[in-house]
């Protein structure tokens, strides 16, 4: 009983994670229908940039976890201005493989910046674990799934309350509407990255104390984001989120029957919801 | 507004044929020159350059599966990122076949490729239904999990080693074992594979494929079913895939896991790109510069010390990948087609 609830306490970290890369995926999606492939190495880079940081001047956390969102947020901005506005037929395919190629030169430049060993960090309160129900977990996970649930709460009300929120969801509904009506769609392109950066980067450096920094760590894990994202409904915020925790938790089970197929789960889900619901869980 | 859409795709098609018999003279001198160029090339190959045998060797298997990406990427608009992939249940097929259960390499050959179509058949149905990037996702994470399974289990695959001493192809009285004898063999292939495509493109598949490109709707309206003919050339181009990966286990005679990364995939989407999508010989050109660049790189990394150029090469392909998707999305073919080289393709899916 205790190794199930064990399991399950893992599953909702790591679901939390994904449940933010989904959340960063749909935010792109939606105001510009591309798939952000580099979403993952926002993750990577927000780990890597913090742990780092924290090795050479052992400033304190809060203050890197900030730098390091801000560092990302910037990396995101940069990415929109340089690689996706410049593109002239601006077809989804054109797009996609842009971002792809972005994610490449993040890897390796990276690779080539910070090396190829993992960079630890220490947890951000105490190191002891956390003792519930006689099974243990992570203090750090507490953090994870606490700044998840934060996010989630000021994204909602972001969208649904403020000026900017609401004028993305307009761009999301109907691009050419919304520019009629004197939203700059350009402008909002713009800001979905560097959200989506920033809840990216977010992630990243909320999970490097229990898994460690390194340059390869996007890829899979900006993949199971997308397998969350596919589970949920592509371009549906709660769907997003709701997949991230499902694709978590049935990894971590899965985990317990082979830990060498680990990795193979989110992938096989994500087939099988291609066969049998194309639209995901709550997809429109 | 529909019967404008019919008879545009129609005039088309039928323009299309008329067209034809005019270019079949040039497209067979073409043809001839790049029959002849081949078979001349290990004549002026020699002495301290005898490597280059080995390269071309390389360079034709990535001929091979360049061109069915080439396919895939061009006519459909949708993108395989597990090519590699592929490429490994060919090799691995062909290699387990042969080692494990005594097969003769010229029947796993066959065999790999029906393993690896059925592999295509199973992600491409689900995915080819929908509109959008769903095929990349699927095949991203097929390639990845590739690797990961051929690492696991062991048993049958060898693990992290890979798999070595597999037999040769085998003529006979001769095996297929030095490198002037495979680069003729797989050149062969590769040749008869280019030429294989470049009727497709130019068949009645072909111009359904042009016409579900230019609109989708009007081509369903005149019966051409545009899921199946999208699947017909995913399959196909993992067939050719499988080709591949039969003819590089039966030339190198070891295979492992790494061979077949997810990078693999990546840089063969670059050469795609390079080349010049939607285009035949682009995906000639394309692979010819996929085998050019490392040792461009070997080069500068004598020169200039502390370079690493692995991470180098592959940082080198995701900007190549970008600036060619900002400035000339038609790659180089399409910029040897606006200076009269190669004939203009009507329509890039793009």
């Amino acid at each position: 009983m205790s190794q199930i609830l064990q399991y399950l306490l893992t599953g909702v970290t790591v679901g939390s994670i994904y449940a933010l890369i989904a959340l960063g995926f749909t935010i792109i999606y939606n105001t510009t229908d591309i798939i952000n492939f580099a979403q993952g190495e926002f993750v990577m880079l927000g780990g890597i940039i913090m742990a780092s940081l924290y090795r050479a001047f052992h400033l304190p956390l809060p203050l890197l976890f900030v730098i390091a969102v801000l560092i990302v947020t910037l990396v995101g901005m940069c990415i929109e201005r340089l690689a996706i506005r410049p593109v002239k037929s601006g077809s989804i395919v054109t797009l996609i493989i842009i971002t792809i190629g972005v994610s490449i030169v993040i890897k390796a430049v990276s690779a080539m910046l910070w090396g190829k060993d993992a960079i630890p960090l220490p947890s951000f309160s105490s190191e002891r674990p956390v003792r519930i129900l006689g099974s243990s977990m992570p203090s750090q996970s507490l953090w994870v799934i606490g700044v998840t649930i934060c996010i989630m709460v000021i994204m909602t009300l972001f969208y649904r309350y403020t000026r900017l929120g609401k004028a993305m969801r307009a761009c999301a509904l109907n691009k050419v509407g919304a520019n009629v009506v004197g939203i700059d769609v350009r402008k909002m392109s713009l800001i979905s990255f560097a959200i989506s950066a920033a809840i990216g980067a977010a992630a990243g450096a909320l999970v490097t104390p229990i898994y460690h920094a390194g340059y390869d760590r996007g890829t899979m894990i900006g993949l199971k984001g997308f397998c969350a994202t596919i589970l949920g409904g592509l371009g549906s915020v709660p769907g997003g989120v709701l997949g991230g925790f499902a694709i978590g938790i049935l990894e971590s089970l899965g985990c317990w029957i082979s830990s060498a197929y680990k990795d193979v789960f989110a992938l096989a889900v994500m087939v099988l919801v291609l066969y049998i619901r194309p639209k995901g869980l709550l997809g429109k | 507004m529909f019967f404008i859409y019919v008879q545009k795709v129609f005039w088309e098609s039928s323009s299309e044929l008329l067209l034809r018999k005019q270019r079949s003279v040039k497209k067979n001198i073409w043809h001839l020159a790049l029959i002849l160029l081949v078979a001349l090339l290990p004549l002026v190959i020699r002495g301290s350059y005898s490597y280059l045998l080995s390269l071309m060797v390389a360079g034709g298997i990535y001929v091979i599966l360049v061109l069915g990406l080439n396919l895939l990427m061009g006519y459909t608009g949708q993108i395989s990122l597990g090519h590699a992939a592929f490429y490994g249940i060919g090799a691995y097929s062909s290699a387990i076949m042969t080692m494990k259960y005594g097969l003769s390499p010229w029947l796993a050959f066959p065999a790999a490729i029906a393993i690896t179509c059925t592999f295509a058949l199973f992600i491409g149905i689900p995915t080819l239904r929908l509109h959008g990037p769903y095929l990349a996702m699927a095949t991203l994470g097929i390639g990845i999990i590739f690797t990961k399974v051929m690492i696991a289990w062991d048993t049958f695959t060898g693990g992290p080693d890979g798999i070595y001493g597999i037999p040769n192809f085998s003529l006979g009285f001769t095996a297929i074992d030095t490198d002037i004898k495979q680069y003729y063999f797989v050149w062969l292939v590769a040749i008869l594979i280019f030429i294989l495509s470049y009727n497709i493109v130019n068949s009645g598949i072909g111009r359904a494929l042009k016409a579900i490109d230019s609109n989708e709707t009007a081509a369903e309206v005149l019966g051409i079913n545009a899921a199946r003919y999208k699947l017909m050339i995913f399959i196909l181009s993992a067939a050719f895939a499988s080709i591949a990966g039969s003819l590089y286990t039966h030339c190198r005679l070891f295979i492992s896991p790494q061979i077949f990364s997810f990078m693999l995939s990546v840089k063969l989407v670059t050469m795609v790109v390079i080349g010049g999508m939607a285009n035949v010989w682009g995906g000639l050109i394309g692979a010819l510069i996929l085998i050019a660049i490392p040792e461009f790189l070997t080069i500068i990394s004598e020169n200039w010390q502390g370079i690493n150029t692995t991470e180098l090469e592959i940082a080198i392909y995701g900007l190549t990948l970008v600036l060619v998707m900002i400035f000339t999305p038609t790659g180089f073919a399409g910029m040897l087609a606006k200076i009269g080289l190669l004939r203009k393709q009507k329509r890039i899916s793009l």
